[in-house]
């Protein structure tokens, strides 16, 4: 009798039905797309931060630069007997330069055994974030006038009647083997090999498939550095995963000899015990290295810039809050025309309670009549919910962040026509540099907008219009419950 | 068989008190047909709503048997309302989303009745109401003297030992009158119910054994004959 009378009920009520029931599915709907957006931003905020920092990263560690400290902006020096000086007068120089990467401090690797023996600290892996420059072209003669305008080649830049390239890329050393945490954890190896063990003080590198391009490089190639040959022997995949902050990776050991920083590293990967425990580990790192900047994964997170970060905001924000609006005027509205329904039917409720009906048989009925018309809103607002998650995949939203900008472009007065100082006696160059080297503290990650389809959403969108059909139907229940049975008699006397 | 002994109900609107029934005291023996008249806002209902256990008097005593109304907890009242009372009403109260056959079937409901039971004994009903055909029909495809017939059905389906009755035929024209006072006399007498009978209508008053008068919540016996 419970279901027939409720079946009755809610047909026989059918605007007041789908009012209550639409207005839960419009609520459900939006609590679905509003988290399945919100996990997708996550999910691309995550993708950014594991190109950057690699996968499994909770902690990264780095000590704080001091004020014009940490690598040379893009500064070339030679000293008069340096180059070749031809009978024109005339000077042909080339250098190449390996250094700490400009906004980076270098710091003893013993940094790595303090961190790793601190609270909640499951793993870690140090690397040396380095700049490789080089410089070459011809310095005019000083006491001669320019005969000609200068040319220059791609990339290079020209003054004074002298002709010269400069480039740099960035270089990373990494720790062999070294594939669970690090900033190639996680990514992809396209052509040749990773690096092993075995690798640790050989000269070989992993270079990035975008500077593979770039460069015309691939596997067996050589890279020169400081005058030292290295072997490619291996090129990264370029997947959105696998997007790499430096353009050639070198074993640690072997970066540190190059750059002449023995026994010297730049930033310290942290994995921690547990989600639980990154901000307890984050405590003891910073307890046992007051001087070092200790970043978690949330700080990454809000470092990240760009699209990716408006639509985080958005959907953090306005949907958050519009979601809770609308959840709360369906709650309201429900439980209006639920209250609204049991004043209607008092002489209905009066009769049964005459027949015999207890409180609790009458309150059951508004409250499953309640709850089917919650559940009717629930399953529309699931498959409403499911076509709009679906809908924004569809769309295919692109979405770019950005880690680290603001510390990307390489300090130092333009070069272009600043003249020779000094003439091939002495000269000291600064400029702003192409490629790696003002990539080195900023990478920016596209990446689409795919907003996952969750059982954990499901449950919610269940759960809300159980919630909503249940607090109706109490509420409802106890209005019906409170009439006397008498009043089936009150329009009498 | 109901005594009533200095029965008073006062209601509080605001700060006023309206004395609705004033030490009343009266019996009525089981198998007993009456009929109650007074003027409107004399007590009648109030009177009705003592005797259905529908509300408890502010003072005295309602016995119905050897239980007192006024006495017994909430949950007994419940009980008595689902076995042994059954109230006809002026607007026969029919729940307008159910059935004719559905509606006889509520009043089965608290007694446990099992669906196939409650479905056989609800066909039963109707058809001793003559509405055997009816059963599917919902109270807005039936007219005013059908559904009093589905109410009467709901009351009665449960056997109770007494039927009370709200002003019956006020909503129904002479005929249908006729034909539903025929009808309730007939299951009186079959049943031998103890039937009460609120009634403005004189001609429906004159059929009943006894008539009560009722007015400014006091209660006088008119006369006590056979049912004509």
């Amino acid at each position: 009798m419970l279901l027939t009378y409720v079946r009755r009920e809610l047909r026989g009520r059918l605007r007041q039905t789908l009012i209550v029931a639409v207005g839960l599915a419009v609520a459900i709907a939006l609590v679905l797309v509003v988290n399945a957006a919100s996990a997708g931003v996550r999910n691309a905020q995550d993708d950014v931060l594991e190109s950057v920092y690699g996968v499994g990263t909770d902690i990264e560690v780095t000590q704080a630069a001091a004020r014009g400290a940490g690598g040379r902006p893009g500064q070339f020096s030679f000293g008069a007997d340096d180059g070749t000086t031809s009978d024109d007068g005339s000077t042909s120089v080339a250098t190449d330069q390996l250094s700490i990467t400009r906004g980076t401090t270098a710091m003893s690797d013993d940094v790595a055994s303090t961190i790793s023996a601190a609270d909640g600290v499951s793993d870690v892996t140090a690397t040396l974030m380095l700049t490789d420059q080089t410089f070459s072209g011809e310095l005019p003669d000083a006491g001669a006038a320019p005969a000609s305008p200068p040319t220059g080649g791609g990339g290079g830049a020209r003054f004074g009647g002298g002709n010269f390239d400069v480039d740099s890329f960035s270089v990373e050393g990494i720790t062999p083997g070294a594939t669970a945490l690090g900033p190639l954890a996680g990514a992809d190896v396209a052509d040749g090999r990773g690096f092993t063990t075995e690798d640790a003080g050989a000269d070989v590198a992993l270079i990035s498939q975008s500077y593979a391009d770039s460069a015309t490089l691939s596997v067996g190639s050589t890279i020169t550095l400081t005058g030292t040959p290295v072997t490619v022997v291996g090129v990264l995949g370029s997947d959105d995963s696998a997007t790499t902050l430096s353009d050639v990776y070198l074993p640690i050991d072997v970066a540190q000899a190059l750059s002449g920083l023995t026994d010297q590293i730049s930033t310290v990967y942290v994995q921690a015990t547990s989600a639980d425990t990154v901000d307890t580990a984050a405590a003891a790192i910073t307890a046992a290295l007051p001087e070092a900047t200790v970043t978690t994964q949330s700080d990454l997170a809000s470092g990240v810039t760009g699209s990716l970060s408006s639509a985080s905001s958005l959907v953090q924000n306005l949907g958050r809050w519009l979601s809770i609006a609308v959840l709360v005027a369906a709650f309201g509205l429900a439980v209006l025309f639920t209250i609204s329904g049991v004043t209607r039917r008092t002489r209905d409720f009066g009769t049964l309670k005459a027949l015999g009906w207890s409180n609790g048989r009458i309150v059951r009925q508004v409250g499953v009549e309640s709850l089917v018309t919650g559940l009717i809103g629930g399953v529309a607002g699931l498959v409403v919910g499911v076509g709009g998650i679906l809908a924004l995949n569809a769309a295919g939203i692109s979405l770019s962040g950005t880690t680290g900008a603001g510390a990307a472009t390489a300090a130092g007065a333009g070069a272009a026509g600043a003249g020779a100082a000094g003439g091939p006696g002495a000269g000291a160059f600064g400029g702003n540099l192409p490629g790696g080297a003002g990539q080195a503290a900023s990478s920016t990650v596209e990446t689409v907008l795919h907003a996952p389809i969750d059982v954990a959403f499901i449950a919610t969108g269940v759960g809300i219009a159980v919630v909503g059909g249940l607090l109706a139907g109490v509420i409802g229940g106890w209005r019906a419950a409170r009439l006397r049975p008498a009043a089936a008699l009150r329009s009498l006397d | 068989m109901y005594t009533l002994t200095d029965v008073s109900k006062t209601y509080t609107n605001g700060k006023k008190e309206v004395q609705a029934l004033s030490r009343v005291s009266l019996t009525i023996p089981t198998g007993q047909m009456v009929a109650i008249q007074g003027p409107t806002g004399g007590g009648k209902s109030t009177l009705l709503q003592m005797l259905g256990a529908l509300d408890r008097p502010t003072s005295g005593s309602v016995l119905l048997g050897s239980e007192d109304l006024a006495a017994v907890s909430n949950r007994r009242l419940t009980e008595l309302r689902a076995q042994e009372i059954s109230i006809v009403f002026q607007g026969f109260n029919l729940i307008p989303t159910l059935t004719a056959q559905q509606n006889v079937e509520t009043a089965l409901v608290p007694l446990g009745v099992k669906a196939r039971d409650r479905a056989e004994r609800a066909a039963s009903a109707l058809d001793s109401v003559g509405l055997a055909d009816r059963g599917g029909h919902l109270p807005a495809e039936l007219s005013g003297g059908q559904q009093q017939r589905v109410a009467i059905a709901r009351a009665l389906v449960r056997q109770p030992k007494v039927l009370l009755a709200d002003e019956p035929t006020g909503n129904l024209d002479e005929a249908t009158r006729d034909e539903i006072v025929a009808l309730l006399m007939t299951l009186w007498r079959d049943r031998g119910l103890t039937l009460i009978m609120v009634t403005h209508d004189s001609w429906v008053a004159r059929r009943a054994q006894r008539r009560l008068r009722i007015a400014r919540g006091t209660v006088t016996d008119s006369d006590v004959s056979t049912p004509a």
